[in-house]
């Protein structure tokens, strides 16, 4: 009977339903491993034992975070005003955000390289790059501050950078967006094959002051250049980059740029490109317009110069220069291992992850075991390039790090997840679960020759329902691995701030002792500095007033300043006279349309102040700097256009600065 | 020979006079502070003719409650120590060179006075460096002064505040210690001779 067949089948879906909910997976727990606690706890007095070096992402900054602590301890700002400290804001440091464009407010840091010597860490600079006006920035790690950005011409989406090679003879910048160069720019989006090109700065770093200068350009087809690494050991002299949509697409590249079955590695010999440079080969072009902003540290001022030169080598043009080696499907990480012979990619679709032999490398470009060309650069057979593949790791591989153990570690965004891999043998030997969706990991010392392991960090993509929600917008979300055992266990879920792509850490040992507590303020070269309450005073220059102003517990000299009139620019410059560690004063005043200025010691800071009104405008310290911080306060009168109150300036009682040795 | 040295004090007394010369290049007294704000400690190295150390710091904090900057210009003493320990080296040279019991004597009595008037001067300087406040001060406590240990510790508001001698000072003790011993074993030395 009809009916009979009815009932029978929804009893037996009634009862499969049952079945299935009762085996129903549980949502993701809290995985508590005991022990975990006491290895991540940095007793209160005691320091970390790491310090790691993040990328802000969207945020333009750099932060640092304590390991195993997951504590943050700071906010770098780079590529985006800081208004907390002034940066951008104050006169000394708005140059640093100058750019062909002007001046912009805000970028994408994405990636950190710190600097090495023999390829391990040396502590001495940070460097980072700017995703979308193209930049790469350099922080020095003695003060954690911003001292050199270099903007790149020819580039669009400086993606695939800051990667450093193991003397920090280069820093790379490869162009995440192909786009037209040259006279004509004004081209139809659709003539992309045609009309656009791909740039790959390497950018020398000044072994001494680590100045950095475009030494030279490689032009490439148009493609998108995602990640790199520069090989070390017997692969240094070369540079890896992992490319996609070689497809050459210009629109839904979510589709278009997904069709081949593999994209390429792009393998450059840079040592072969410092040839061509020396032999004359390099083409100058000289109709550019780009910015180098560096900070003069005796003076504290940032200055801005425009630069319009590079030398361009066509890897198209000259022979030996570099290499395609095909790579499954969009690959993002391309990771050379501490040994310098394997190189991993990670193509975001595949389903193995590929991992190179740079002598296999070597052997096919010597033997012309090629498979063709593309635009014009000889592609290497894929297999004669190949150590091996890593089967079934897992869906989304994004990023590898390595220990020091030849042990890979492996992000897997789809699968959210790090998998662990022996290197030589490609055999996955653990994979724990990541909260959720990781893109970038990190192992101490992982892109330098000899890691220094312990832990594994995971940056994640997505957040949810790790911490107590703050509404729709969430911090990121980390997590701490060890990896001291066979099995890699989760010790530490801690949230982040801005998006954080990549990051590096480095032992405290190699900063900490380095580490710069005060300017001198005998060595204070700004040019409006008052190096001491006897020098202050207040000079008018036409239609600018500028105040030669001191800050020491507890006052501000000048607090009191008349003589001020309508239409005039006031410069405050703020000199900090304290010589004592962590005593910064804050400066500022009311209706102010910039940000205060936070002063370090032996510093001097200038915040532009340009009346809208008639009155007497208040000023005060903003750093609670001592007992009679609350006292540090004074005034400034503002009188008409056409008053002739005379300009003055005193400080109620000024005591004899301390002097001595 | 009469009142004659034995061998050994007089190589003794040669000894501390040179061992003397140490005023010149080490600190002689340290005064050294601590607080809740200053875990590391501030410290203030008194040498034989200058201050070292976070002198300015430590001005720049007494100046909440009245004390005065500390200059090496304040203290006349480093003008003339130099030649006092001078004088000291040479009695000591002169009573090895002289061989005899009272010289040895009058060295150590010019020793122990001379510590003792260093001691003194430093206890009134620092009377008048605790005592005489500004009135204008920000802070000002009841009853409160601010005058530093002359040796010891002692809790001056915030702050734990020691006072010691340094390696030069600890050196001083020692010769004064030595040439008095030596002293002693020169009456127990010519009691045997006279036996």
């Amino acid at each position: 009977m009809k009916l009979n067949k009815i009932i029978s089948t929804a009893t037996a879906l009634g009862v499969a339903a049952v079945l299935f909910s009762s085996c129903k997976p549980q949502g993701p727990q809290a995985v508590t491993t005991s022990g975990a606690a006491e290895k991540v706890y940095v007793a209160p007095g005691k320091y970390d034992e790491f310090y790691n070096i993040v990328s802000g992402g969207f945020n333009g900054q750099m932060s640092i975070y304590g390991l195993p602590s997951g504590r943050l301890f700071r906010i770098i700002p780079v590529f985006s005003v800081f208004p907390e400290n002034g940066y951008g804001f104050s006169e000394e440091s708005k140059a640093m955000l100058n750019t062909s464009h002007g001046f912009i407010p805000w970028d994408d840091l994405h990636h950190i390289a710190l600097s090495q010597t023999n390829g391990e860490h040396d502590g001495r600079w940070a460097f980072c790059n700017a995703n979308n006006t193209p930049r790469v920035g350099r922080i020095d790690m003695k003060t954690f501050r911003t001292v050199e950005i270099l903007e790149l011409p020819n580039s669009a989406g400086n993606h695939s950078s800051p990667f450093i090679t193991e003397n920090s003879e280069y820093v790379v910048a490869g162009t995440r967006f192909s786009v037209p160069l040259g006279e004509n720019k004004d081209v139809p989006i659709s003539s992309y094959k045609k009309n656009f090109t791909g740039t790959i700065s390497l950018i020398s770093v000044d072994p001494k002051d680590g100045n950095m200068k475009i030494a030279f350009q490689l032009l490439t087809p148009g493609i998108d250049f995602d990640l790199a690494r520069a090989g070390k050991g017997p692969s240094h002299g070369w540079f890896f980059f992992s490319c996609y949509n070689t497809e050459q697409a210009h629109t839904l590249l979510e589709v278009n740029a997904s069709q081949r079955d593999k994209d390429f590695i792009l393998a450059v010999n840079w040592k072969k490109a410092e040839e061509y440079i020396k032999q004359g080969k390099g083409k100058k072009v000289s109709n550019l317009k780009y910015a180098h902003n560096s900070l003069d540290e005796k003076t504290g001022v940032a200055t801005s110069e425009m630069l319009n030169e590079v030398l361009q080598l066509d890897i198209a043009e000259l022979k030996d220069l570099a290499y395609f080696i095909p790579c499954p499907k969009s690959p993002h990480g391309c990771d050379t291992d501490p040994s310098g012979e394997y190189i991993v990619a990670s193509g975001k679709l595949a389903a193995t992850l590929p991992v190179f032999s740079f002598a296999k490398i070597q052997k096919a470009i010597a033997d012309k075991t090629f498979d063709g060309d593309y635009s014009g650069i000889p592609i290497i057979k894929y297999e004669a390039a190949l150590h091996g593949e890593v089967q079934k790791p897992g869906l989304g591989p994004l990023h590898t790090e390595f220990d020091g153990n030849g042990n890979a570690y492996t992000s897997f965004f789809v699968s959210s997840e790090i998998v662990k891999w022996e290197v030589k043998s490609l055999k996955v030997l653990d994979r724990v679960p990541t909260y959720y969706s990781i893109g970038h990991l990190s192992v101490p010392g992982g892109p330098t020759k000899k890691p220094y392991g312990k832990y594994v960090i995971a940056y994640n993509k997505i957040t949810k329902d790790r911490y107590l929600p703050t509404g729709p917008e969430l911090a990121q979300s980390a997590q701490l691995y060890s990896i001291d055992g066979d099995k890699m266990q989760l010790l530490l879920d801690f949230p982040t701030v801005g998006e954080p792509h990549y990051g590096e850490a480095i032992p405290a040992s190699m900063i900490m002792p380095n580490t710069q507590k005060i300017y001198k303020i005998e060595e204070n070269q700004h040019a409006y500095a008052a190096k001491g309450e006897k020098y202050t005073k207040v000079e008018r220059k036409g239609n600018q007033v500028h105040v030669y102003m001191t800050a020491i517990r507890s006052h501000l000299t000048p607090d009191n300043i008349e003589g001020v009139k309508l239409g005039d620019e006031v410069y405050f410059h703020v000199t900090n006279l304290e010589q004592d560690w962590d005593v910064p004063h804050g400066f500022a005043i009311k209706a102010a349309n910039t940000a205060e200025l936070l002063i370090m010691p032996g510093e001097t800071q200038t915040l532009k102040w340009k009346p809208q009104e008639v009155g007497v405008f208040p000023f005060y310290c903003t750093d609670f700097c001592s007992a009679l911080h609350q006292e540090m306060q004074g005034y400034i009168r503002v009188s008409g256009a056409s008053s002739n109150v005379p300009l003055t300036f005193s400080t109620g009682k000024v005591e004899a600065e301390p002097s001595g040795k | 020979m009469k009142n004659s040295l034995h061998v050994i004090s007089r190589i003794t007394v040669a000894i501390c006079a040179i061992a003397l010369t140490s005023a010149y290049f080490t600190p002689l007294w340290q005064i050294l502070m601590w607080a809740p704000q200053y875990p590391e400690g501030l410290e203030m190295k008194i040498w034989i003719n200058n201050l070292t150390g976070n002198v300015k710091i430590i001005s720049a904090l007494n100046h909440y409650i009245g004390m005065h900057t500390i200059e090496v210009s304040m203290f006349p003493e480093f003008k003339y120590m130099i030649y006092c320990v001078g004088v000291l080296i040479l009695i000591g040279l002169l009573a090895a060179l002289i061989n005899k019991r009272w010289a040895l004597l009058a060295f150590v009595i010019v020793l122990c006075s001379a510590g003792l008037a260093l001691l003194i001067d430093f206890y009134m300087w620092g009377y008048e460096y605790g005592h005489n406040l500004n009135p204008d001060a920000p802070i000002k406590v009841p009853g409160m002064t601010y005058q530093p240990p002359v040796i010891g510790t002692k809790q001056l508001l915030n702050f734990t505040a020691f006072s010691g001698p340094d390696v030069g000072g600890w050196i001083f003790i020692v010769v004064v210690l030595t040439s008095f011993g030596a002293l002693v074993a020169e009456q127990f030395f010519m009691k045997r001779k006279t036996i």
